[in-house]
């Protein structure tokens, strides 16, 4: 019995020493010469890094709202605590200027910073590991080219074991993945669009539900979440509850100008992917995304925010009334909506001055929770288009929680035709998001 | 004949001389110093300009050329109150013409010749205009008139008595004779100004006190008029500008590479303590100023937060000393004596203007002189800081004002004016300065925030045996004058609608503690009765609460020695049925005071939803403010000013966070909306006392009158403005919160945050 | 350049892209009848009329309008219902600053093309779009419905 123990102890020992070193080794630094002699030169390599830059979409995570774009600060509140994105403009002190090509692939690829630490994976490095070498020190370089801003960001505000960042080596050994290999089954199309989906454009950190330990869990690739307060819609190729009812063109515009005939627009955390990033790609890495996106196999999510184009409440306005016996007569959200949205939005859900301001088809006011309407409402949207900025205030300040509600339930019913019961709690809790 | 008219200084007219070029009669009036003496008449070219001549200080004129022109040159501005019509009507009526046969104009700026005695400088505001009015141009009118008809005479060689004049022709009477006023213009001129004149007899009025069309209004329905964001001159630019957007802030860096680039961006202009962009059009502009990289030095204010401001009231007011507005009676030992005690402290937010026209103004800085037009309440003022800006002097400055779209006070200043000069003062073109709404609301001069302290000792009656009242908050005369006020002295504003309520209280003690701010504060629409009133009738209907009265009764009881007052107090009990049962969730609120001298009592009706919602019903108010000069524009005031009030009690609060303002637009800077509004209804008390104000009387009574049947529906007291609406809950189902985390994840990560966190997220412990 | 129909004139304007219709109307065609004030479609005080419906110029890009017709308030009273809107509110006396009332007839008028009859509801929804900060909202809904019955 004693020998059985010492053994045990000593297994202890052996693993635990072996778990220690795991956890503290130094991260080594990967070899870039090879990535980077592929590489153009000087404006060409500054160029082809802005497009990736823009790709990848750096410039939402790295800027406050009103902020200098890359100078961090964004706060991300999760349920463990508040992580604040980092300055990453070239300045010296506060930003990523004394980074070597090689610290800033092993960020993007393992999630390692400078020092050597681990970060945290609300940086989506389990999107970029599959970026090739070449476009992560092209982004770099681009990243390199612009005014170094001097910014401090927050401390993050995490407690223990989360503050722990060794802790993070597990999380990626389970996690992490290597450089996306091509299909070759697949056309050319598809592997581009299977690239700037998966390395790029990290849809699923957003679109597709994480598990137990936080990671995007791709057995239900696609299939929506919720973060942040909002939901990143399934956009499977389900039919009813994801996107395998849209046409690609209406794919295409809503990618590429952030609305689609009949689908509505992009809001949100989605209107800031058009508005940052999806809106500066070429017409044809847009249509990759559109074939590699359609192919995903579908995913049916519990969402109830199935559209319904022609609602009868719909069909039976004009765009300046409701109809004349509509159930909602003197409700305190029609109320709301005739001062407040009427005027861009109309009744008939197909906006008035400017497409932007369709509503209908929009699975915003087709979701009975509410969630994304509430927080449109709440926060208002705007993006940029070929006629200028499109926009729409944010009402947070002067309608009250009850109010909110009382309009959220009537866009639902009326322009998605469906029953919802949101109450000004969920718009209470909304606010905290 | 000419179509009833009314339009602001026209566009040639540089100087006063110009008004009054040309032949005919024209009549100068000095209407608010002793008396009301003609000082000019003449047929021909004003031998002097007016801006120079000590000697003359007419204030209006009556101008009535060959051709049977009549014009008005009023002193007071158009801003959508009615006062042209008003003064016009008061001229016409003892000149013997028509409303439809006269033009009225604005008085071009001159402070000492237009001085509004009440407001101290030329200017709109106050409630003033009719007031000040009231006998100076009917007595301007009969002098003209006396003139005309003694030129008549004169012709006819005919006694005066003979002659009637009548819709502005002189008839006489045994013969049948006629002369129109056109054509007795120059020899009126020539005849010697009288010195006595006899005013009609109230019942004789033939204008006053009926309903007569306003003179401003065709323009308005067909685009026609032009306001001050209107005018457009040869060459001129258009620019908007962004302020350092924390107050006391100034401009320390801009980089305008970007906003050159952009087409139609003609000038980026820097001022101290702000940049502008001027482009071809609004559009060039405010996209070039999107575009620029500003750097702000944000100065002391950075940090600023409501709450610190309000925090700042609060102790000010406990522990300044206070400044005594009125003593009477021995207080402490009423107090003591008190059966009853009732104490409240209320709150007040800033409220900005929100004018629906933005600030603007045109300035063209030439050489040697400075062009200016503007919509103002405050002309010579204006043309001072322009001055003061140019370094020109005063003459040099000419101003052209304009029909106002929205004063509310905003136009009482002019600090806009003197950025538009300092912007046009670096280019050579004219330029037309527009803020944006944002601009607006973020830049305004806002009605103070205010802390007050009031309580009541009630004796066996319940009625009040006395009443103290501290009033905390910023000295709006203070910021107003240009030389300050004396900290130590009371600055009657303050405590306007406190110091002196409509009561029977003999026992009283009223002080105010002054604060003032860190940001800008000037006039709102109902000055201090605006804010006093909401606090005096709040309370009183908390006093009549604590005695267990009807709050009509109970003002009833203290109204017994204040008959105008106790006047508009019954005549809105009756027509507003007070005291007839009311649905459940509904409530009548009533609201009673002087000011402005008007009195006036208004009854609110409204209900609340279980869920807090306001509904506002329907509102009677009784009215006495003196003579009618116009019952209709009477009527619109009230219900405009009324909405303006409840908009304000409802929905404004300007509030500050890290050094700037909240609210941006009407999306958070919200208005009361078409159907949201009551319907209103307006009685008259007939009087013949001398006319009181209107323009604020309505928005004065509105906060009371709601928060007082915001209790009756609900039996909740609110005594923070704008009434927070989420206080008045009184149920409903609630629907358990959504979750905002993956459902899977949520019990896992809830249970590790709940070890660590101090505070769980609410929305995982939910799902617990 | 961008073709407009103006008040039943046909106008070729050089201005960007993007450019709003409010901004064309006043700063380069000079009618200055239509009014800024807010810039975000909240306030109304821009509305002019496309093809009969109101429409708010400070958010619609003058290159969106295409050939649609559009009406200003200097020309309203052409319009089927605009000059009974206008004498309703003359005979009312519906104004007072007036600032916010081009955007008030623009809208009043086109519900009455749309709707001879408005019922409070139907001014509710037409209307509430457009703020007035004097307050003339029940002589608003009460011109209407002068004007309606003449």
């Amino acid at each position: 019995m004693k020998r059985l123990g010492l053994l045990f102890l000593a297994a202890v020992v052996v693993i635990g020493a072996g778990v220690a070193i795991f956890l503290f080794k130094p991260a080594s630094l990967p070899d870039v010469s090879e990535a980077a002699a592929k590489l153009p030169t000087g404006q060409a390599l500054i160029d082809r890094g802005e497009y990736l830059t823009r790709a990848a979409d750096c410039v939402a995570c790295h800027t406050t709202a009103g902020g200098k774009p890359y100078a961090g600060g964004l706060a991300f509140k999760l349920p463990f605590g508040i992580i604040y994105s980092p300055n990453i403009t070239a300045d010296k002190e506060t930003g990523i200027g004394n980074w070597t090509d090689a610290e800033f692939v092993r960020a993007l690829h393992q999630g390692i910073d400078k020092a050597g630490q681990n970060l945290y994976p609300a940086f989506s490095y389990a999107a970029y590991a599959q970026m090739t070498t070449e476009d992560a020190l092209a982004i770099k370089a681009y990243l390199f080219s612009l005014p170094p801003i001097s910014a401090e960001a927050p401390k993050n505000e995490l407690g223990f074991p989360f503050n722990q960042r060794y802790v993070m080596r597990f999380w990626n050994l389970l996690f992490v993945p290597g450089p996306l290999q091509p299909d070759p089954k697949q056309s050319e199309e598809w592997n581009r669009g299977a690239y700037l989906v998966e390395a790029m454009a990290h849809c699923g950190e957003c679109h597709t539900p994480r598990n137990l330990m936080f990671a995007v869990n791709n057995g239900k690739k696609f299939a929506g979440a919720e973060l942040q307060g909002w939901k990143a819609y399934n956009i499977s190729s389900d039919k009813q509850t994801g996107i395998g009812s849209w046409t690609d063109q209406q794919l295409f515009d809503y990618l590429s100008k952030g609305h689609a005939e009949g689908r509505g627009s992009a809001t949100g955390s989605m209107g800031e992917a058009v508005d940052f990033s999806l809106r500066h790609l070429t017409p044809e890495d847009v249509k990759a995304i559109v074939t590699y996106v359609k192919s995903v196999p579908p995913q049916t999510s519990a969402d109830k925010a199935i559209v319904e184009a022609e609602p009868a409440t719909l069909t039976a306005s004009t765009a300046y009334a409701p109809a004349a016996n509509a159930a909602t007569q003197d409700s305190l959200g029609l109320k709301i909506f005739q001062g407040a949205c009427a005027s861009c939005h109309g009744w008939n859900g197909e906006g008035l001055q400017t497409p932007y301001a369709s509503l209908k088809g929009s699975r915003t006011v087709n979701d009975p929770d509410g969630t994304n309407l509430i927080q449109v409402i709440l926060k208002g949207a705007h993006m940029t288009t070929q006629q200028g900025r499109q926009s729409m205030p944010g009402f947070a300040n002067a309608y009250s929680d009850v109010e909110i509600a009382a309009l959220s339930n009537y866009v639902l019913g009326h322009f998605g035709g469906k029953q919802s019961a949101i109450t000004p709690d969920n718009v209470a809790n909304a606010r905290k998001q | 004949m000419s179509k009833p008219s009314s339009s602001p200084s026209p566009k040639t007219g540089t100087s006063r001389r110009a008004f009054l070029q040309g032949g005919g009669l024209i009549l100068g009036f000095a209407l608010f110093g002793v008396g009301t003496t003609p000082v000019l008449a003449a047929s021909t070219a004003l031998p002097v300009d007016g801006d120079v001549t000590a000697a003359f200080s007419p204030d209006a004129y009556i101008r009535i050329g060959t051709d049977g022109q009549i014009t008005l040159i009023l002193p007071n501005i158009e801003m959508g109150q009615g006062t042209h019509t008003g003064e016009a009507t008061l001229i016409a009526e003892e000149l013997e013409v028509g409303l439809d046969q006269v033009k009225a104009v604005d008085a071009p700026p001159n402070d000492k010749l237009y001085a509004t005695a009440a407001l101290g400088g030329q200017a709109t505001g106050g409630s003033t205009s009719m007031r000040a009015t009231w006998e100076p141009l009917r007595k301007a009118g009969a002098t003209a008139r006396m003139m005309l008809v003694a030129a008549a005479a004169a012709e006819w060689s005919v006694p005066v008595t003979e002659c009637v004049a009548k819709l502005g022709i002189v008839t006489h009477q045994p013969t049948g004779r006629q002369l129109a006023y056109g054509a007795l213009a120059d020899a009126a001129a020539k005849q010697p100004v009288p010195t006595e004149v006899k005013l009609k007899d109230q019942k004789d009025f033939q204008l006053i006190g009926k309903s007569s069309r306003r003179l401003d209004t065709p323009g308005k329905v067909n685009g026609a008029v032009k306001y001050g964001i209107d005018i457009r001159v040869p060459d001129m630019k258009v620019a908007t500008v962004a302020a350092c957007p924390v107050f006391g802030g100034k401009l320390q860096d801009v980089d305008d590479k970007a906003a050159r680039a952009i087409a139609g961006v003609r000038d980026i202009v820097k001022l101290d303590n702000a940049v502008a962009v001027i482009g071809d059009h609004f559009w060039a502009a405010k996209k070039g100023l999107e575009a620029l990289n500003i750097t702000w030095n944000e100065g002391a204010n950075a940090k600023l937060d409501s709450s610190n401001i309000m925090a700042a009231l609060k102790a000010a007011s406990e522990r300044k000393k206070p400044i005594m507005a009125r003593q009477e009676g021995d207080v402490e030992a009423k107090m003591k004596a008190a059966a009853k005690k009732v104490e409240a402290t209320y709150e007040l937010p800033f409220l900005a203007h929100a004018p629906m026209e933005p600030i603007n103004c045109v300035v063209h800085v030439r050489s040697d002189e400075c062009e200016i037009w503007v919509g103002t309440q405050v002309p010579a003022i204006a043309q001072g800081v322009a001055a003061q800006v140019t370094g020109y002097p005063l003459e040099k400055v000419i101003l052209h004002n304009q029909l106002i779209g929205g004063g509310f006070g905003r136009r009482l200043v002019a600090e806009s004016v003197a950025q538009a000069v300092a912007i046009a003062k670096q280019v050579s073109y004219p330029v037309k300065v527009i803020w944006t709404r944002e601009e607006d609301i973020q830049h305004d001069l806002y009605r103070p925030a205010y802390y007050d302290r009031i309580s009541a000792g009630l004796g066996e009656d319940g009625l009040p045996t006395v009443w103290v009242d501290h009033v905390a908050g910023g000295s709006v005369l203070g910021n107003y004058i240009p030389s300050g006020w004396p900290e130590d002295k009371l600055d009657d504003d303050a405590v306007e609608g406190a110091a002196k309520p409509p009561y029977d209280l003999p026992v009283i003690h009223v002080d105010w503690v002054r604060e003032d701010p860190p940001v800008p504060i000037t006039w709102w629409r109902g000055v201090g009765p605006t804010h006093n009133v909401f606090v005096v009738e709040s309370f009183m209907d908390e006093l009549a609460h604590a005695a267990g009265k009807d709050p009509v009764e109970y003002r009833r009881a203290l109204t017994k020695n204040q008959p105008r007052v106790a006047g508009v107090l019954e005549l809105v009990a009756e027509k507003s049925g007070w005291g007839t049962p009311l649905a459940a969730g509904m409530g009548r609120g009533i609201s009673l005071h002087d000011a402005f001298g008007s009195f006036m009592a208004a009854v609110l009706e409204i209900s609340v939803s279980p869920a807090g919602e306001i509904t506002l019903h329907r509102a009677v108010v009784a009215v006495d403010c003196g003579v009618t000069i116009n019952p209709n524009t009477v009527e619109a005031q009230i219900e405009g000013g009324l909405i303006f009030g409840l908009s304000a009690a409802l929905y404004s609060g300007i509030t500050f966070s890290e050094g700037r303002v909240d609210q941006s637009n009407f999306h958070d800077y919200r208005i009361l909306r078409n159907n949201e509004a009551p319907k209103i209804e307006i009685h008259h008390v007939k009087s013949t006392e001398s006319p009181g104000g209107i323009g604020e009387t309505a928005t004065v009574s509105a906060a009371p009158a709601l928060g007082n049947a915001i209790f009756s529906a609900t039996g909740k007291r609110l005594r923070t403005l704008p009434f927070n609406r989420d206080e008045l809950k009184t149920g409903g189902t609630e629907k358990k919160s959504v979750s905002m985390i993956p459902p899977l994840t949520a019990p896992l990560l809830a249970a590790l945050a709940t070890t660590k966190a101090e505070e769980p997220s609410e929305t995982a412990s939910e799902e617990l | 350049m961008i073709a407009l129909n103006i008040n039943g004139e046909d106008r070729n304007v050089d201005v960007p892209e993007d450019m709003p219709l409010l901004w064309v109307l006043r700063d380069v065609i000079g009618l200055t009848g239509t009014k800024f004030g807010c810039g975000i479609a909240q306030c109304g005080a821009c509305t002019v009329q496309l093809d009969g419906r109101p429409v708010r110029s400070c958010v619609l890009p003058a290159a969106s309008v295409g050939s649609r017709k559009i009406t200003t308030i200097e020309a309203v009273s052409a319009t089927p219902s605009g000059k009974k809107i206008q004498d309703a509110w003359l005979n009312l006396e519906v104004v007072q600053c007036g600032y916010c009332q081009s955007g008030q007839i623009m809208s009043a008028s086109a519900l009455l093309d749309r709707n001879p009859d408005p019922t409070d509801r139907d001014i509710d929804a037409a209307m509430s779009g457009n703020i007035c900060r004097c307050g003339t909202y029940p002589r608003i809904r009460a011109a209407i419905k002068q004007a309606a019955k003449a």
